[in-house]
């Protein structure tokens, strides 16, 4: 099979998760649309290490995993204080970080 | 011997910081103390002198290295003693004549309740004099320089309660720093030029320099004398400075200070030996201020003024003698040495004449005081027949020399300079002869009450107007100020014959300033002759005019020339008019520039920042999509571009 259309289907997933990130105002989808386009990035390593014959973007997909993982983490709580103190997960709402 | 050298210094130094430093309880034995210290400085002065004499004419310098002052990389400033012919002569100069004027200054000051303070002043002058002239580096001479500067100024303004006094100090003080300015700039350039400031080793290389930066050095250098010594276009100071007290004004004009420019001039004789044009300003100058200074001495009617006037015009026939090169240096320093006994004889003459007649400075209220001050006649006019160069007596050595030396300049400059030189020695026998008929002959006109002038306002009309006015009572000094007179006036009347015997002075000073006998187109006899020509002439006119007719006892309104040397030839409103209002107009530009350029710069920066800022806040919203935008906008540019580049 053609590794390219793993590369499309990686295009796909990152546009979908990017504009899901724009559009959503609820903060639980931005933040899932926000792992979409993390691998949707994995996925593009992967096919590229495949494809060039060494290992460096398996392991760079590795990494990204753990950086998601630790960023699920802190994002997960930022929102659930937001909410917490909001009664609301609207992105929109926080937004008193202007001049 | 060389260890001495130091202890001329530091006699009158110490004499100062005791005298200033220690109180109330030195008040009554103040005056000894700085008199004594000044006697010392001038014993070992004298040690030196006899100890010179007796080492032949190439060994007679002295060197006294001190200690490093300013070590730093190339630079190198040290405190170092040279003592040679010419600085002897000064030494012995500045310490004689000081010491008889300390001496006088006991009777004179007697009464002042701040004595002590003034002695610690003269003796700050004396020791800053004598740095001076002992230096053997420009750095080290200009802290001489300014200790008489500051000295100076404390002196001149002694009388500080006068507001007068007060502005006169103020005056001398801005005055000499122009001078003071010129001498830095000559010092800097030296530095650059030579990599060094000693004399020896400056003026040992102006002969591989080139002319244009001599003639630089020359000139800033004779900017510093003009300061000092009082030469046009700096001489506004001599005639205000005559608000100090009496023994000041005979010290200042000498023995020390305005000999100081000289003393540069003849110093740094090598450096202006090779810069002949710094030479023709050097000359310009003297024959220019030793007219104007005559003519100024003509219409003053108060006696120190004149006085003051003779000072300008006799230090003008030093600088332009100095002017002339190798031809003059030694009859410069020997008119300066004669000049300082006859000139400090008058000025003490002149404080004996006023301490009998109240302080009345004015002559047309004098008149007839011979009778009652014979010994202050006696000397006053020994010190008058020298000044004017009576044959026989000190300046007719002096003077005739230098008048010679000016025609000896060759070509139509020096018949102009010798020209000058005759009429500034009629005009002197003129002035100086009226003082002498104005104060000691004619009626006594201070019997009469003073009539107020209308040119003149009394100095104290209503104190004179509203009670009966009581006539001074003329009576003679006390010993402690004929004495130093005496002395004096026997100097005024022997040391120029001493010092021609056989050529003696400039045999003396020629291993310093090296000397040269002019070609004079006219002989050493027409010159001696024209000279008692025009002596006859101007003593003939001021006894027509003042020794005839009475003296009237307020000054007529006099011709344009008169009012106008009364004012001192404008010399004021010319400073007032080109630099006071030059300088207001000046300031007012720069700050309106500084306002509108150079803020309008600044304030412009800042308030287009902040309107920018203003403008970019408005990006940050708040809503984290807008950025998220942003972001993904940006990366896509960065994509974007990456892929352009790798197009290319």
């Amino acid at each position: 099979m053609n590794p390219v259309y793993y590369l499309y289907l990686a295009a796909l997933l990152f546009t979908i998760g990017a504009a899901g990130v724009l559009i959503r105002r609820n903060a639980i989808v931005v933040f899932m649309c926000i792992e979409l386009m993390l691998n949707a990035c994995n996925l593009a390593f992967v096919t590229f290490s495949r494809m060039h014959g060494n290992l460096d973007g398996q392991i760079i997909a590795f990494f990204t995993m753990v950086v998601a993982a630790a960023e699920v983490v802190v994002g997960l709580a930022i929102i659930v204080s937001i909410f917490r103190t909001r009664h609301s997960a609207s992105v929109d709402d926080a937004s008193l970080m202007k001049l | 011997m060389e260890n001495l050298i130091a202890l001329l210094v530091a006699a009158p130094l110490v004499g100062a910081a005791l005298l200033l430093c220690g109180g109330t309880r030195l008040d009554r034995a103040g005056h000894w103390i700085g008199s004594l210290l000044a006697v010392a400085s001038f014993a070992v002065g004298v040690v030196l002198f006899a100890g010179m004499l007796g080492r032949d004419a190439g060994h007679r310098a002295l060197h006294q290295h001190l200690f490093s002052w300013i070590p730093v990389g190339g630079f190198r400033a040290d405190v170092a003693f040279q003592l040679d012919q010419l600085s002897m002569t000064f030494v012995l100069l500045i310490t004689g004549v000081g010491s008889l004027i300390h001496i006088y200054s006991i009777g004179y000051m007697e009464h002042d309740a701040r004595r002590r303070r003034f002695f610690g002043y003269l003796n700050l002058f004396l020791a800053a004099m004598l740095l001076l002239v002992l230096a053997d580096n420009y750095v080290l001479l200009y802290v001489g320089w300014e200790g008489v500067g500051l000295a100076s100024y404390l002196l001149i303004g002694f009388w500080q309660h006068k507001p007068s006094a007060a502005t006169a100090a103020k005056k001398a003080f801005l005055v000499n720093r122009v001078g003071d300015m010129g001498l830095s700039i000559a010092i800097m350039l030296m530095f650059t030029t030579f990599g060094t400031f000693a004399f020896g080793p400056v003026l040992a290389a102006t002969g591989q320099t080139s002319e244009g930066k001599l003639t630089a050095i020359g000139l800033m250098l004779l900017l510093a004398a003009c300061g000092k010594s009082a030469q046009v276009p700096l001489q506004s100071w001599l005639g205000d400075a005559m608000e100090g007290p009496t023994p000041v004004s005979a010290l200042i004009h000498a023995a020390t200070m305005v000999t100081a420019g000289v003393y540069l001039i003849t110093r740094s004789g090598a450096l202006f030996n090779a810069a002949p044009d710094a030479q023709t300003a050097v000359v310009a100058v003297g024959a220019v201020t030793l007219l104007f200074g005559a003519i100024v001495g003509c219409a003053k009617d108060d006696i120190k003024k004149a006085l003051a006037g003779s000072t300008m015009s006799q230090i003008g026939y030093m600088v332009l003698a100095a002017g002339l090169g190798p031809v003059g240096y030694a009859f410069a320093i020997m008119h300066l040495v004669t000049h300082g006994f006859f000139k400090a004889g008058l000025f003490l003459g002149a404080g004996s004449v006023m301490h009998g007649m109240n302080d009345e400075v004015d002559m047309r209220r004098y008149g007839g005081l011979r009778k009652y001050m014979p010994v202050t006649f006696v000397t006053f006019g020994l010190g008058y027949l020298a000044i004017i160069g009576f044959p026989g007596l000190s300046g007719f050595f002096s003077k005739d020399k230098i008048i010679e030396a000016a025609f000896a300049r060759g070509g139509t400059e020096g018949w102009i300079l010798g020209g000058t030189a005759l009429l500034g020695a009629a005009i002197t026998a003129f002035y100086m002869t009226r003082v002498m008929l104005m104060t000691f002959f004619g009626e006594e006109r201070w019997r009469n009450a003073p009539t107020p002038s209308p040119d003149r306002p009394s100095a104290e009309p209503a104190a004179e107007t509203r009670g009966e006015y009581a006539p001074p009572h003329p009576h003679e000094s006390p010993k402690v100020m004929t004495v130093p007179m005496i002395v004096l006036a026997v100097g005024s009347v022997f040391a120029g014959g001493l010092f021609s015997i056989g050529d003696a002075f400039v045999g003396w000073l020629e291993p310093v300033t090296s000397f040269s006998h002019g070609h004079s187109p006219v002989s050493a006899g027409v010159v001696t002759a024209a000279t008692m020509v025009v002596l006859v002439i101007g003593v003939g006119l001021a006894w027509l005019m003042y020794g005839r007719r009475p003296v009237p006892a307020t000054a007529p309104r006099g011709s344009l020339l008169t009012r106008a040397a009364r004012r001192d030839l404008l010399q004021d409103d010319f400073n007032h008019v080109v630099l006071v209002r030059g300088g207001e107009h000046l300031t007012r530009t720069l700050v309106y520039l500084d306002h509108s350029l150079v803020d309008g710069a600044v304030n412009g920066t800042a308030a287009a920042m902040g309107g920018l800022s203003g403008r970019l806040r408005r990006l940050q919203t708040g809503f984290v999509r807008s950025y998220a935008v942003q972001m993904l906008g940006g990366a896509a540019v960065l994509v974007a571009a990456t892929l352009l580049m790798r197009g290319v």
